[in-house]
């Protein structure tokens, strides 16, 4: 099969982080960086159909300055067989990178465009579906299995307290939940290979851009918490605090 | 002045927490523009209109109601179709959601086919001139944004439980609305498994008690549950480590890239509070740790904790909290 993933370069979540002298940016010196978690999954998950499936193609694209080419080589590391570097400054507005994505896809003859559900740094979910519907493909959001059989993709998906079982045509976008494939670390021979791989860069066409970060703040710290006791002793005092401070039982 | 469509989430024939939790939004949206009305769109398998009056009481100056059969299901793209066919024809300042299973799949489509601009999971909004300002939660929440949306109309999912569903009394006029078909071929669900019964999803209990790998086998997770029952109205959840090892499923993941939850109370019971695990639960309001580690780190967002062993300690606590809720 022919497929695309998309991929994003955010902090490592494991990060602390602080806010940039201007309010509006987290301070990124020392920060780790690598490929968005989900999108991960999905590079991984795009690795095995084509491995299971005894061949295909695996491209992957990211929008972005030229530092998403980082990421982008990694997942040439991990398997991948070539990249696209769409070259813009990062945004925040989903809909524009969606339509510089969509742009570059229409035409590839994809079976297969992979997402992951979200990325860890806007936390949004935007990019996948919105790429799908500019695409006019089906689209099936958060699937945390995912096959293809006989032409046709199978997928599950969480809902709050079910599942969803659903099948779909190709070409199709599936945006990824944790669940599918954690990804595989690349090989030293994996990182050699990348390394020769081609890497194509172009400008995106992002249009305009109408979603802007204005402030970044961190989280009030929760109050420092309080041990009550050891063992089953402590028990009496905690519901105490239940019932009477806490109000919850 | 401006108007607000807002969806409100349907599930086999019920309204959704959340679709109230939007009517909520959207009357703060349209009070913030100079007061224009909340029209909210109901769309479901024949016989949904009959929730029109709750959506009405909840706020809503107008019910769009749309019934078909082929909502008896979530018909993604239909469904997406109808919300943004509304939103054009009615002109709307803005289009707002849940950011649920079902608002995070249709919210974006909405926004694509509107070429509208689009903030997810908001938990506040305002509004600035000609633009929105929302705050967003973003790096798992380890960081608040403020993002400026610019055009009109926007859309916007709003988290869970960020906006407190309150009366309202309104209007509720009912107008039919039509569905509109899908524009290309579609998914087909072919199966929906319902999760465990009697217990609240989630994203929707006020009590949630969760179980890490510190409770060493799968069959002790009995005890997470009968502690559970016991609080009455909570909800069972793990933590990677757990839905690892298959002894949950990975719906009941907490954390990074599980579900992201805000109750009243969070029970951790051998948990040690990874970073991962702590960006799923941080919000909520009390938190109470159970572990046998003193220096894990999830005392220091416990607001109350016992160190001890799970085995002993949370059997003991069941039946110490059902002594304390006789007569519930
Ligand atoms: C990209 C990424 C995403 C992740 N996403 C998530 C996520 O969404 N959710 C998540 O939870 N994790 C996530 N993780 C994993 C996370 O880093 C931790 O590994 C995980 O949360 C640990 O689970 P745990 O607390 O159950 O296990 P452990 O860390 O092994 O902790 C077990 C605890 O139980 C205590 N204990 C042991 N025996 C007893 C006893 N008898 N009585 C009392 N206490 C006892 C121990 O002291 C210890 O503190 C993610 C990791 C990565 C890298
Ligand atoms: N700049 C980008 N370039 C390529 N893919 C992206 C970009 N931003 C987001 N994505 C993809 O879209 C997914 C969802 O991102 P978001 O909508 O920002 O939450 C990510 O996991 C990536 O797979």
């Amino acid at each position: 099969m022919k497929i695309a993933v998309c991929i994003k370069r955010t902090p490592d979540s494991e990060s602390r982080f602080k806010i940039a002298a201007s309010g509006a940016a987290i301070d990124e010196t020392g920060l780790k960086f690598d490929m968005d978690d989900f999108a991960g999954y999905a590079v991984e998950a795009a690795l095995q159909l084509n491995e299971k499936a005894g061949g295909g193609e695996t491209v992957v694209y990211a929008v972005g300055p030229d530092t998403v080419q980082e990421s982008l080589r990694k997942a040439m590391s991990m398997g991948a067989d070539r990249a696209v570097h769409l070259k813009a400054e990062s945004v925040a507005d989903g809909i524009a990178i969606a339509r510089a994505l969509a742009a570059e896809l229409k035409g590839g003859g994809y079976d297969l465009v992979l997402f992951g559900k979200h990325a860890f740094d806007s936390s949004a979910g935007v990019v996948g579906t919105a790429t799908a519907e500019l695409l006019n493909v089906p689209c099936v959001t958060a699937a945390s299995e995912l096959s293809v059989s006989g032409g046709k993709g199978l997928a599950r998906r969480e809902l709050e307290g079910a599942a969803e079982m659903v099948e779909f045509p190709l070409p199709a976008v599936v945006t990824i939940d944790e669940g599918v494939a954690r990804p595989r670390y690349p090989s030293l021979k994996g990182i050699m290979a990348a390394k020769k791989k081609p890497l194509e860069s172009k400008p995106a066409q992002l249009g305009t851009v109408r979603v802007t970060v204005t402030k970044m703040e961190l989280p009030p710290e929760r109050p420092a918490g309080r041990i009550l006791g050891e063992g089953v002793a402590a028990i009496p005092e905690l519901v105490r605090l239940l019932q009477s401070e806490a109000k919850v039982i | 002045m401006a108007n607000v469509l807002v969806f409100a989430e349907t599930r086999n024939g019920e309204l959704r927490k959340i679709a109230l939790e939007a009517v909520t939004a959207g009357r703060t949206l349209a009070v913030a523009s100079g007061g224009g009305e909340v029209h909210v769109l109901l769309a479901g398998a024949p016989g949904i209109g009959s929730k029109s009056g709750q959506l009405a009481k909840y706020g809503a100056d107008a019910v769009i109601v749309v019934e078909s059969a082929d909502f008896a299901q979530f018909a993604r793209e239909s469904l997406a179709a109808t919300l943004a066919d509304a939103a054009k024809s009615g002109g709307y300042r803005a289009v707002v959601l849940g950011f649920s299973a079902q608002g995070r799949d249709l919210g974006p489509r909405v926004a694509a086919r509107l070429d509208a601009p689009i903030a997810s999971d908001v938990t506040e909004l305002a509004v600035n001139g000609d633009a929105i300002t929302v705050k967003h939660p973003g790096y798992a929440n380890k960081v608040i944004m403020t993002l400026t949306l610019t055009g009109s109309p926007v859309v916007l999912s709003v988290r869970p439980s960020a906006f407190t569903a309150a009366e309202s009394p309104k209007a509720g006029r009912v107008e039919q609305g039509k569905a509109s078909p899908a524009s290309g071929v579609t998914v087909k669900v072919t199966e929906v498994k319902e999760g465990a019964k009697g217990r609240p999803d989630l994203g929707e209990a006020p009590i949630i008690v969760s179980g890490g790998r510190g409770l060493k086998a799968k069959e002790n997770f009995k005890l997470i549950e009968d502690l559970a029952d016991a609080l009455g109205n909570a909800a069972v959840g793990a933590t990677r480590a757990v839905t690892d090892d298959g002894w949950r499923p990975h719906s009941d993941q907490i954390g990074q890239t599980g579900r992201q939850v805000s109750p009243q109370l969070y029970i951790a019971v051998g948990i040690s509070g990874a970073i991962q695990h702590l960006a799923g639960m941080r919000t909520s309001r009390t938190i109470v740790a159970i572990n046998k580690d003193k220096e894990a780190p999830i005392f220091k967002v416990a607001d109350y904790g016992i160190v001890g062993d799970v085995l002993e300690v949370v059997p003991a606590l069941t039946a110490a909290v059902k002594e304390a809720r006789k007569g519930h």
